[in-house]
C-alpha cells in the first residue's frame, strides 16, 4: 500500500535520512523506532510531504505522492497526527471534527448555507467512536492532554484515511492515558481496516501493537521485521534496546 | 446562529427610525456610522475570522470611492452601476495585492499589506490627471433619490434622509451577506486557519487560496463602503487610502470586539460618536481620543461586545456559548 523507495534527505551537510526504503502492506500496523536524532521525524515529514526528499520516491496505492502539498494529503487517502497536539483550540470538539469533514469533502466553497448544519450525523458517529461525544460542546483547547490527542485522532479520521500516520501518539501521556490511547487505536484500526504507521519512543507500546518494526539509527535503516526478529537483532540490541 | 434572534433585522429596523427623529445632525452621524460599519465588518472577515492582520484595508475602501465617484462625475454612469464598480475595483486590487500577501505570514503579511496600500495611495496622490492628486475629486453628483418620496410613509423627508435610508439598506444587505459568509462552511474553514494554519492544511484546506478569497471578499465590500462614503462626503481624497485610515478600521474592530460578528459595528459607533463629542469640547481631541481608546482596550481586551458577553455569561451561568462570530 505505502511504498518508500531509497529516500534521502540532507540539510546542509547533514544527512538526516539516508537511503531508507520501507513497505507497509494494507491493514498492517507498522512502527518506526530509533533513538533521538535517528531521523524519525524527518522520515515522517518526507512521507507526509512536509519535506521533499533529495532522492527516492514515495507511492501510496501506486500513486506518486513524493513532496505532495499538505492540503492534498488527505485527498490521497492519508491522515496524520502530530507529535505536539495540533487541534483548533478555540473551536468546540464538535466544530473541530465538523470542520474536518467540511474540508475533506470539499464543501468549503459553499459561502452561503449555515455551516452548523453540515455533517452532523457523521460528526456524531465519529465523536462517539473516539469517546468524545460527551464533551462535544467543550472548547478543544481547555481539555486534558489525553483528550486533545483523542480529538486530534478524530480530525485525522474525518478524512476517512486508508493509511494513518501517527507521530509519537503517546508522547507526554501518563501510563494510564497511554494504555487507553493504545486500546482506542487498536479498536479504531480494527473497525476501519486502517493501515497504521507510527513512530514511538515507548517500547512497550511498540511491541504490544506493531506487526512490523523498522529501526532507524543515524538516518539509516538498520533493521526491519516482526517484533520478535527486531528484538533479537544484535545490532538493535547494541545501539538501542541496550539503553532501555 | 446564537439563540435565533434576528439581530440583522432588529438592527435594521432600529437604525431605520433615525430620520423620524427629525435631526439633520443625527442623520449625518448615522450615515457615517452605517457606512464605516460595513467597512469594519468587511475588515473583520480578515481579522476576526481568518486571523489576518491587514494594515492596508483602507486602500480598497479608497479605490472603491475613486472608481464610483469618477464614474458618476466624469461619465455620468448611474449610481447602482458605479457602486458595483466600486466594489469590483476594491475586489480586483485586493486580488492582485492579496496574491502576494497571503504567501507571507504574521507580521510579514501585515507589512506587505501596508506596502501595497501605500503604493496605491502614492499613485492616487500623484496622478493629477485622473484622481486630481492632492486636490481630490470634488463635486460628485448625488444619486437621483426623488423616487423615494413616492414610497408610502417616506414622503416629506430631506434628501440627506433619503440618502441615509438607501445607504442603510445597501449596507445592511452587504453586512447580512458577510454574516452568511462568516457562518458558512467557507467561513468555518477560515476559522480553522485562524486557529491553526498548519493543521488546517492537513485536514485538506488550501490555506493560501482561502486566505486570498477572504482578502478579495473583504476588499470588495470595503470598496462598496468607500463608494458610499465618497458620495456622502461629496468628494474623494487620497486621505481615504492613507495608512491612518487603515489603523482606524483596525482600532474600531478591536474596540468593539473582533470575536463577535457585531463587534466591529459597536466599535464604529463608539469611535464616530467619541470623535464628534470630543472635537466639540477640545482642540486636543486626538490626544483625548487616544487616551480613551487606550483605557478601553486595556480594560476590555475582548472588546466592548466581548466584555458584555462575558458579563452576561457570569450572570446567567451559561456555559459553552460562543456568540455568532
Amino acid at each position: 500500500m505505502l511504498e518508500i523507495r531509497n529516500v534521502t534527505k540532507t540539510f546542509g551537510g547533514f544527512t538526516a535520512v539516508s537511503d531508507v526504503s520501507l513497505t507497509v502492506d494494507k491493514g498492517q500496523i507498522a512502527a518506526v523506532i530509533g533513538p533521538n536524532g535517528a531521523g524519525k521525524s524527518t522520515f515522517f515529514n518526507l512521507i507526509t510531504g512536509a519535506l521533499r526528499p533529495d532522492t527516492g520516491s514515495i507511492t501510496l496505492n501506486g500513486a506518486d505522492i513524493t513532496g505532495i502539498a499538505a492540503h492534498k494529503i488527505c485527498g490521497a487517502g492519508m491522515g496524520r497526527s502530530f507529535q505536539r497536539t495540533n487541534i483548533f483550540p478555540k473551536l468546540t470538539v464538535f466544530e473541530n471534527v465538523q470542520a474536518a469533514y467540511i474540508a475533506h469533502r470539499g464543501r468549503g466553497h459553499n459561502f452561503w448555507s449555515p455551516a452548523e448544519s453540515f455533517y452532523r450525523d457523521e460528526t456524531e458517529a465519529l465523536l462517539r467512536s473516539i469517546g468524545l461525544w460527551d464533551q462535544r460542546g467543550t472548547i478543544g483547547g481547555i481539555m486534558s492532554y489525553g483528550n486533545q490527542k483523542q480529538l486530534e485522532l478524530g480530525l485525522a479520521l474525518a478524512s476517512d484515511p486508508a493509511l494513518l500516520l501517527l507521530d509519537e501518539p503517546t508522547a507526554g501521556m501518563s501510563a494510564n492515558e497511554t494504555h487507553d490511547a493504545i486500546r482506542l487505536l487498536e479498536k479504531i484500526a480494527g473497525e476501519r481496516h486502517l493501515t497504521l504507521l507510527f513512530t514511538e519512543h515507548d517500547m512497550e507500546v511498540v511491541f504490544s501493537i506493531a506487526q512490523k518494526i523498522a529501526v532507524l539509527h543515524q538516518g539509516r535503516k538498520i533493521a526491519e521485521g516482526k517484533p520478535e526478529e527486531v528484538r533479537a537483532d544484535p545490532e538493535v540490541r547494541r545501539i538501542y534496546l541496550g539503553h532501555h | 446562529m446564537s439563540k435565533r434572534i434576528p439581530w440583522t433585522l432588529i438592527i435594521f429596523l432600529a437604525a431605520l427610525t433615525i430620520p423620524w427623529l427629525g435631526s439633520r445632525y443625527y442623520t449625518f452621524l448615522s450615515t457615517q456610522i452605517v457606512i464605516l460599519s460595513l467597512f469594519a465588518v468587511s475588515y473583520n472577515l480578515l481579522l476576526g475570522s481568518t486571523g489576518l492582520v491587514s494594515f492596508g484595508h483602507a486602500a480598497y475602501f479608497g479605490l472603491g470611492s475613486y472608481a464610483c465617484g469618477l464614474l458618476m462625475k466624469e461619465l455620468s454612469i448611474p449610481f447602482p452601476i458605479a457602486l458595483l464598480a466600486g466594489g469590483l475595483m476594491g475586489a480586483a486590487f485586493a486580488a492582485v495585492a492579496g496574491y502576494f500577501c497571503v504567501r507571507l505570514t504574521k507580521i510579514y503579511f501585515s507589512m506587505l499589506t501596508l506596502a501595497f496600500a501605500q503604493i496605491m495611495w502614492a499613485i492616487c496622490f500623484q496622478w493629477n490627471e485622473v484622481t486630481g492628486g492632492d486636490q481630490g475629486v470634488s463635486g460628485i453628483p448625488y444619486p437621483e433619490l426623488g423616487w423615494m418620496s413616492s414610497i408610502p410613509g417616506l414622503d416629506g423627508f430631506r434628501i440627506g434622509d433619503y440618502f441615509y435610508i438607501m445607504t442603510l439598506a445597501i449596507c445592511i444587505v452587504c453586512i447580512w451577506i458577510l454574516q452568511r459568509i462568516t457562518n458558512s462552511p467557507f467561513g468555518r474553514l477560515l476559522t480553522t486557519i485562524r486557529e491553526n494554519p498548519e493543521r488546517a492544511s492537513f485536514i485538506g484546506v488550501n490555506v493560501h487560496a482561502y486566505e486570498l478569497a477572504a482578502f478579495v471578499i473583504a476588499g470588495g465590500f470595503a470598496g462598496i463602503s468607500g463608494a458610499l462614503f465618497g458620495i456622502f462626503n461629496r468628494g474623494v481624497f487620497a486621505d481615504f487610502m492613507f495608512w491612518p485610515k487603515s489603523a482606524e478600521v483596525l482600532i474600531m474592530t478591536i474596540l468593539g470586539g473582533m470575536n463577535h460578528f457585531w463587534g466591529p459595528v459597536v466599535g464604529t459607533i463608539m469611535m464616530v460618536v467619541l470623535n464628534q463629542q470630543i472635537t466639540s469640547y477640545t482642540e486636543y481631541w486626538p490626544m483625548v481620543l487616544g487616551i480613551i481608546l487606550l483605557v478601553l482596550l486595556f480594560v476590555f481586551p475582548g472588546g466592548l461586545v466581548g466584555a458584555v458577553d462575558a458579563g452576561l455569561k457570569r450572570v446567567t451561568g451559561r456555559a459553552g456559548g460562543r456568540g455568532d462570530a
